[in-house]
């Protein structure tokens, strides 16, 4: 975690907050649909615009989903939180100040544990706020970029939909643990169905405060905070450049200031934007039109109660199961679908190995070729079973039985239809065998002295001879079974 | 004893225009409100719960039930500036 270079060496620290939008029906404190998809402006009421006199009133289930997240998480659910406000002018943010969080967050200090090449760690989470989401802005005139604007065009269907923020302690170092932690949070989401957390659509977006010191020095760094990747790549990239540039800055004797700075995908380095507010400078007090929100042990109860499987704790259970890492750490992340098709495979008898060798591999690289989803495909866990029993009672090799799962999962009916129509089931009935291995022995009388002379490597000569004459159809297994009987 | 305020920037980040004349009295006055406040916080409330509401009301939540939005139209209409679709607001940042 220590970055060596020409002046010494020195320590990265990097926090990261995550925003995730929840997708509630309606907004945080109005009515109004949550839907950022639809036609600009067409989600909005008198709360989410803060037309004169309108009052927001708590979305219950935005409250009850934070909590879960935090729970998730490991977080303590505050008993006596409120709302305050976040002070700040700006065409994105009607009211004047954003309806957001200070010093009773719903939700504190929990932990997340990631892994980066092999390497564990935990990054702690300080909290996870509850407030609403901004405006969507879009600067017009020469290509819509920020800096050359003539103005602002403002979509407020984005305004006052519950926004999640996620901050964690400076507790990760390298560009890579930032995107194991950021990649983690976001299966954690998926996992409670809160949010669709689409990076590309900015529904789960993550910022990063970096900051470097040499190695040894309590004190932390100045801290920049580095905002605009919309993937878990550039969130790597990005934060590995700001450690590169701020030892670099400090080198040549500058200092680093506390800024804002973006990262541009293109040119693969940070840009200063403005000098960033002081915290105070955003005068938070407690929502005067919001009253506070008593969440004792009787309120939490349900939630935690009715948290699902966390990705993390069904990986364990798959491994114990008896797959291997790899295989775990795919499926249990995996479609609700998937998992469920395993699940149910394996209670039905279906050998767990098998099964999920058959899930992460060949059907998905099958629905990968067709462009297509499990669930628009016929496939079930009873067919997993009987694809499983009829490669166990030898009838289908395991080759055979990935062309069998790929005309399943086309529809073309069940596995052991299929592999008869397609002719693919083995010859594993000895007497038909017999007569096959016998005119092959009478051909080849001299290697057939050779292998009954102990000959072991001509076995391989002897079964392939016989899956020729049977076009492959016969039971490997089977036919060096009666290979040895006979001699 | 009067507190000291910066009126040019507490006036700045509430984005208001005061008269250079009008900094002094409205720095006196904002020092006697701060004085005020200086004065409850030395209160003894050993014992006191904390209240962040004068009603003493909890939880007043709303099930997550969506409600007929506004007319994009008529919503539009009332803004200095707009497109058919959206609200046109001056640059956010500066050219700078």
């Amino acid at each position: 975690m220590i970055v060596e270079s020409a002046s010494g060496r020195w320590e990265p620290v990097i926090g990261i907050e995550v925003h995730v939008e929840l997708e509630t029906k309606s907004k945080m404190f109005c009515g109004c649909t949550v839907d950022t998809e639809a036609e600009p402006n067409t989600n909005v009421c008198p709360v989410c615009l803060a037309l004169p006199g309108a009052l927001p009133v708590i979305n219950e289930r935005a409250i009850e989903w934070i909590a879960r997240i935090g729970l998730a998480l490991g977080c303590t659910v505050t008993p006596d939180t409120v709302f305050s406000r976040k002070n700040y002018f700006y065409a994105d943010i009607p009211k004047g100040y954003q309806i957001s969080q200070f010093d009773l967050p719903v939700c504190a200090d929990g932990h997340l544990d990631i892994e980066v090449d092999g390497v564990a760690s935990r990054v702690g989470i300080e909290r996870a706020h509850m407030e609403e989401d901004t405006a969507k802005s879009q600067h017009a005139g020469d290509g819509g970029r920020i800096h050359t604007a003539t103005s602002t065009l403002v979509d407020f269907n984005r305004a006052g939909v519950p926004l999640v923020e996620i901050v964690s302690r400076p507790d990760m170092h390298t560009g890579a643990q930032a995107r194991a932690y950021a990649q983690a949070l976001r299966q954690v989401v998926l996992a409670l169905d809160v949010s669709d957390a689409k990076l590309e659509e900015g529904s789960m977006r993550f910022d990063a405060n970096v900051s470097v010191r040499p190695e040894g020095e309590p004190e932390l760094g100045t801290k920049v905070e580095v905002k605009n990747m919309n993937s878990f790549r550039s969130l790597e990239r990005a934060v590995d450049h700001e450690i590169s540039r701020q030892i670099a800055h400090i080198e040549s004797g500058g200092t680093v200031i506390q800024e804002t700075r973006h990262w541009d995908e293109a040119d693969g380095r940070t840009h200063g934007m403005r000098t960033k507010e002081g915290s105070s400078d955003y005068r938070y007090f407690t929502e005067p039109d919001l009253p506070p929100m008593h969440l004792d042990e009787d309120w939490v109860a349900p939630i935690r109660a009715a948290l699902p499987e966390l990705p993390e704790a069904r990986a364990a259970r798959y491994r114990q199961m008896g797959l291997e890492a790899g295989a775990a750490d795919v499926l249990a992340p995996a479609s609700p679908r998937a998992r469920e098709l395993f699940e149910s495979a394996v209670g039905a008898g279906g050998d767990p190995r098998q099964v999920a060798n058959w899930l992460v591999q060949d059907v998905t690289a099958w629905l990968r070729k067709a462009d297509t989803d499990l669930e628009a495909t016929p496939l079930s866990a009873g067919h997993l079973v009987e694809l499983g029993r009829l490669v166990d009672d030898g009838k289908l090799s395991s080759s055979a039985a990935v062309m069998v799962l790929g005309h399943v999962l086309a529809g073309d009916g069940a596995p052991a239809g299929v592999a008869e129509a397609n002719d693919l089931i083995q010859i594993s009935d000895a007497g038909a065998l017999e007569s096959a291995i016998d005119e092959i022995i009478a051909a080849n009388p001299e290697e057939w002295e050779r292998y009954v002379g102990g000959e072991q490597k001509l076995t391989g000569f002897f079964v392939g001879q016989v899956m020729r004459v049977t076009q492959g159809k016969a039971d490997p297994k089977l036919v060096s079974q009666i290979l040895r009987d006979k001699a | 004893m009067p507190i000291e305020i910066d009126v040019a920037h507490v006036a700045r980040l509430a984005r208001l225009s005061l008269p250079e004349e009008d900094l002094a009295r409205y720095g006196e006055q904002l020092g006697l409100i701060l004085e005020h406040a200086a004065a409850i916080q030395g209160v003894e409330t050993e014992g006191v719960e904390p209240t962040a509401h004068p009603l003493g009301i909890v939880n007043r939540f709303r099930p997550d039930e969506v409600r007929p939005s506004l007319d994009r139209g008529v919503v539009l209409e009332q803004a200095p500036d707009s497109t058919e679709t959206h609200f046109r607001v001056p640059p956010a940042l500066d050219a700078s």
